[in-house]
């Protein structure tokens, strides 16, 4: 029986202890016509080894391929010695710190964790993770609805990823707060603070700042800030983690700083793994720490004075607060905050940085590269850190089709949620991309467009 | 020592980041960052040292046996985590063309399959990110639902008083209002109570079967009925499916939706507090509501399921769709079981768990509720030994780590004083269960002779017992270098 230790002497000793003639008899108090229900599909049990042969078969099928995708989520390199702890059995299986005594390895990474991304974003504090950086958003969102008390109106950009706009009406939606988007900057891909203007006045609780933003595009985000403190709300920084080591913390925009710090912290240790675990990150300044949800960690001591760490300002959540918690989540993402942890201690603020540096220098080569080709071309004119947008002249969906099929992946196709910028592609490269895998894609690319009209490579028809 | 104490300015790791410096000059001045983060700057052994020598300052099912109560902390297969590990599946994009990842959907939708199959529910959504998230989902759907009808009148969710605390801050999180139900002495939902509290307002109510009591909740019919005559929906948390699977069905029991946690039931790691998986499952009814992502299948074509073919969608809950790798996990687990794994789960967690509170009970302890089987748990209360020797649940709950066991929940449910909440699971060997019930006899007879010892445990853990109060009150989230 796959780890069921019980041999048939135990099964009998126990039953005569419990004083029960079978294993079905402890399910007495289960009305007989419930019990009656029969698998049909769950599949016959298999030996590891042939559960292992499966999983290579179904790998190899999805094969590798030369990755210029990000679009919230990004290939980094990840030191050999992140996932090797990661996985030890005394962090891997270990759960919740509740009893402090016996997890203060977990509690202390914790700390740690929070020292580190309180300092990367700027901020007082940081809690001890959320789900992932959209859901992370949303939660922002209501953290800045119960501070502002009066106002149930958020302000977010159309610069901000789209599907992180759906999270967060989805999770919101049924507690009365209004999202209202703000439209880009068509000629620099930005929310131009002068734009701002219209909403002036309009009871609002915060304006959402992404930087970068969904096109990559750097935001001015100080004047953002500014003007969102002028007019009576909360300033969100929604930022990539990688940026921050080279860009300004959200702490520091403005005049006084933005107010709460969100983000997807898959760039810091997780592998793609198509799309999760991940984890979202959340710090904030010290006035709003109680309004934080999830875990937090605080360090203090034991009762002989020995510096110990423990789950901390539990009164906000829901196990004590019930309907009154700050929110209904329990966890937090321990493992991959782990893995980012250790990554951070790895890579340092030098290391951080030459990541960050060479992410930004890849994609403007890159940009560089395919603008040269006939036909493509740049859509905004402002600065970006990894992330940029290339107008195509033939569809974008024919162009990744046909690149996929010479084993690359282009980009994220923006036509769907952005069908105003045309035939757009967001395209990625980040430190992981060599010179020659640039050269390679601006290759294939070149055909492609120069083929236009004509029908793809073959190989890509089937699914098309 | 934290990591910070081993830093040393310039130290660092030179294989780790890219060899070239390049250049950030385009990026105006005023965007960039002035000063560098506070990241430690140390050598990579001393921080494998370090974060290796923190992970043995845990207790974890790899080294000790787990009993907390609800969690179902049971042996995570290492094959799970290997195979869910491959490389192609870890450097997988998500937005990478459904073309490039039929082997990894061909494992979601098997998981859907086998998902729906042991629930007995129409259709699965695995995008939810943890049991919280699943809970979310599963009443939203019921508001959406009411909603689509045009029954705006259904403003109230009802949960027991036993309930798990996420129950009514989910309901609150959908713009509900909550009604307690009270539970009757025998541990069942007072069926009456129920019945008055029912109408035109209740929208539905949130149920775990068993109960965080540790009983089946044998009138589920009756609730189902009352529930579905007023026009109300039923809610199943997934919290304890690991007591039935294989062996009942929440569907069959009448439930309309119910959230599953792939991290108890199916073993993926709770990896010091997640990541977790909470996929959600529907019946007819509630099946268009259901979050997207989904995976469909249409001649051996694995496909997405998004907004346009699922317009009633409550919409989605994470940039992608949930925890891929720990669904993985799970699906690996569940092919390494199989079908006629399934059931045994059921029946050994319940083995053990009757076993357990059989031997307890005749060591002197009382069980909260002593006419009814233990499902795959059961409470203690430990008010007998306070009253005698002023011993506490709590410090039973810390003694037992100075005897190498992990401490059962304690203090939940709240409505049993004094109370450990028991559960063994099925991968645990019945010598360890014996070793468990001596430590606790141990325990009982130190509370009697030396209570003081016991109530100042634990003695042999990295700390003892630490000041919440000061660290609630004088906050110290983050480490700051002491002044020189």
């Amino acid at each position: 029986m796959p780890f069921i230790p019980h041999t048939d002497a135990d099964i009998k000793a126990m039953l005569a202890s419990i004083g029960a003639k079978s294993i079905d008899e402890l399910f007495d108090e289960i009305p007989e016509a419930l019990r009656a229900g029969k698998l049909t599909r769950v599949p016959e049990g298999l030996s590891e080894m042939e559960v292992a042969r499966l999983m290579q078969a179904r790998a190899n099928q999805d094969g590798q391929y030369l990755n210029f995708i990000g679009a919230g989520a990004y290939e980094h390199h990840i030191p050999a010695a992140v996932w090797e702890i990661v996985t030890r059995g005394e962090f891997y299986s270990a759960y919740t710190p509740y009893q402090a005594e016996a997890s203060q390895g977990t509690l202390q990474l914790l700390y740690e964790y929070q020292t580190m991304m309180a300092s990367l974003t700027g901020m007082d504090v940081s809690n001890a993770s959320l789900y992932d950086g959209a859901s992370g958003l949303a939660e922002a969102v209501l953290m800045a609805v119960r501070a502002h008390k009066k106002a149930r109106k958020i302000l977010i950009p159309r610069t901000v990823h789209p599907i992180y706009r759906r999270v967060v009406y989805a999770i919101v939606r049924d507690q009365a707060i209004e999202l209202v988007e703000v439209p880009f900057d068509t000629k620099g891909g930005h929310t131009a603070p002068e734009s701002l203007k219209a909403y002036a006045g309009g009871d609002f609780a915060a304006l959402v700042i992404p930087q970068p933003n969904f096109f990559g595009v750097l935001e001015d985000v100080d004047a953002l800030t500014d003007w969102a403190h002028s007019n009576g709300m909360f300033a969100i920084g929604l930022v990539n983690p990688t940026s921050l080591a080279i860009l300004k913390p959200p702490g520091e925009w403005g005049a006084k700083g933005a107010d709460i710090a969100v983000g997807e912290g898959q760039p810091l240790g997780a592998p793609l793994s198509s799309g999760g675990p991940y984890f979202g990150f959340l710090a904030c300044k010290e006035p709003l720490v109680r309004q934080m949800p999830g875990r937090i960690i605080g360090r203090t001591v034991d009762k002989d004075g020995k510096q110990g760490f423990t789950l901390t300002l539990q009164a906000r959540e829901q196990h004590i607060r019930r309907s009154k918690a700050t929110s209904n989540i329990c966890t937090n993402q321990g493992l991959i905050v782990t893995a980012a942890t250790i990554y951070m201690s790895l890579l340092g603020p030098e290391g951080l940085e030459r990541v960050a540096a060479a992410c930004h220098a890849n994609t403007l080569a890159t940009v560089a590269k395919l603008t040269g080709i006939k036909g493509v071309s740049s859509v905004f004119d402002r600065p970006v850190f990894h992330e940029a947008v290339l107008r195509l002249d033939i569809p974008v969906g024919d162009a990744l089709h046909a690149l996929e099929a010479q084993g690359i992946l282009g980009g994220y196709d923006l036509s769907e949620h952005y069908p105003e910028l045309g035939q757009a592609l967001l395209v990625c490269a980040t430190e992981t991309r060599t010179a020659e895998d640039i050269e390679q894609y601006a290759f294939h690319l070149e055909r492609v467009v120069s083929k236009r009209r004509l029908d793809p490579p073959c190989a890509t028809k089937v699914n098309a | 020592m934290l990591i910070f104490e081993h830093s040393q300015p310039g130290r660092r790791n030179y294989s780790q980041a890219p060899l070239q410096k390049t250049d950030i000059r385009d990026i105006p001045e005023s965007l960039r960052r002035r000063q560098r983060p506070k990241l430690p700057e140390v050598s990579e052994m001393q921080a494998v040292r370090h974060y290796t020598r923190l992970s043995q300052k845990n207790f974890s099912i790899d080294t000790h046996f787990y009993p907390l109560g609800s969690c179902t902390m049971k042996y995570n297969p290492r094959a799970c985590n290997k195979l869910a590990m491959l490389p192609q599946l870890l450097g997988r994009h998500p937005y990478a063309p459904q073309s490039t990842g039929q082997g990894f959907l061909a494992c979601m939708y098997e998981l859907q399959e086998i998902l729906k199959d042991v629930t007995g529910m129409k259709s699965v959504s695995l995008t939810p990110l943890a049991g919280a998230q699943g809970e979310f989902a599963g009443v939203a759907m019921i508001r959406a639902y009411h909603d689509a009808r045009g029954d705006r009148a259904r403003t109230e969710i009802l949960v027991p008083d036993a309930a798990h605390g996420t129950n009514p801050a989910t309901a609150v999180m959908c713009g509900y209002t909550v009604r307690e139900i009270p539970t009757d002495a025998d541990g069942d939902v007072d069926l009456e109570a129920l019945k008055r509290s029912v109408g035109p307002q209740t929208a539905g109510l949130m149920l775990t079967n068993p109960s965080t009591l540790g009983v089946f909740e044998r009138k589920i019919q009756e609730i189902a009925k009352v529930l579905h005559d007023a026009g109300g929906l039923l809610y199943y948390d997934g919290a304890n499916l690991n007591a039935i699977l294989g062996k009942v069905k929440p569907g069959d029991m009448g439930f309309d939706v119910i959230h599953m946690n792939l991290h108890k039931t199916f073993s993926t790691p709770h990896g010091g507090g997640g990541p977790g998986a909470g996929p959600v499952a529907a019946n007819t009814r509630l099946e268009p509501f259901l979050p997207v992502p989904m995976v469909g299948k249409l001649q051996d074509k694995y496909f997405w399921e998004t907004e346009k073919t699922r317009p009633q969608t409550i919409g989605r809950l994470s940039a992608n769709m949930g925890n891929a790798g720990v669904l993985l996990r799970a699906y690996v687990y569940a092919r390494l079981l199989g079908r006629e794994g399934m059931h045994r789960v059921a029946d050994f967690s319940t083995l053990n768990a009757n076993y357990l509170m059989a031997e307890l009970t005749k060591a002197g302890f009382t069980a909260a509720f002593p006419k009814r089987r233990a499902t795959h748990e059961f409470i203690l209360t430990l008010k007998g030994m306070k009253e005698k020797t002023g011993v506490i649940a709590m410090d039973v709950a810390k003694r037992l780590l100075d005897k190498g066991f992990h401490a059962p929940t304690t203090y939940f449910p709240l409505l049993v004083p004094e109370c450990l909440l028991i559960e063994p699971t099925e991968t645990e060997s019945r010598e360890e269960l014996d070793r468990f019930i001596a430590a606790m006899k141990e325990i009982a007879a130190e509370a009697a002779s030396q209570p003081d010892l016991v109530k100042a445990a634990p003695h042999t853990m990295p700390v003892k017992r630490l000041d919440d109060v000061k660290a609630a009150r004088e906050l110290d989230l983050t480490w700051k270098r002491p002044a020189a």
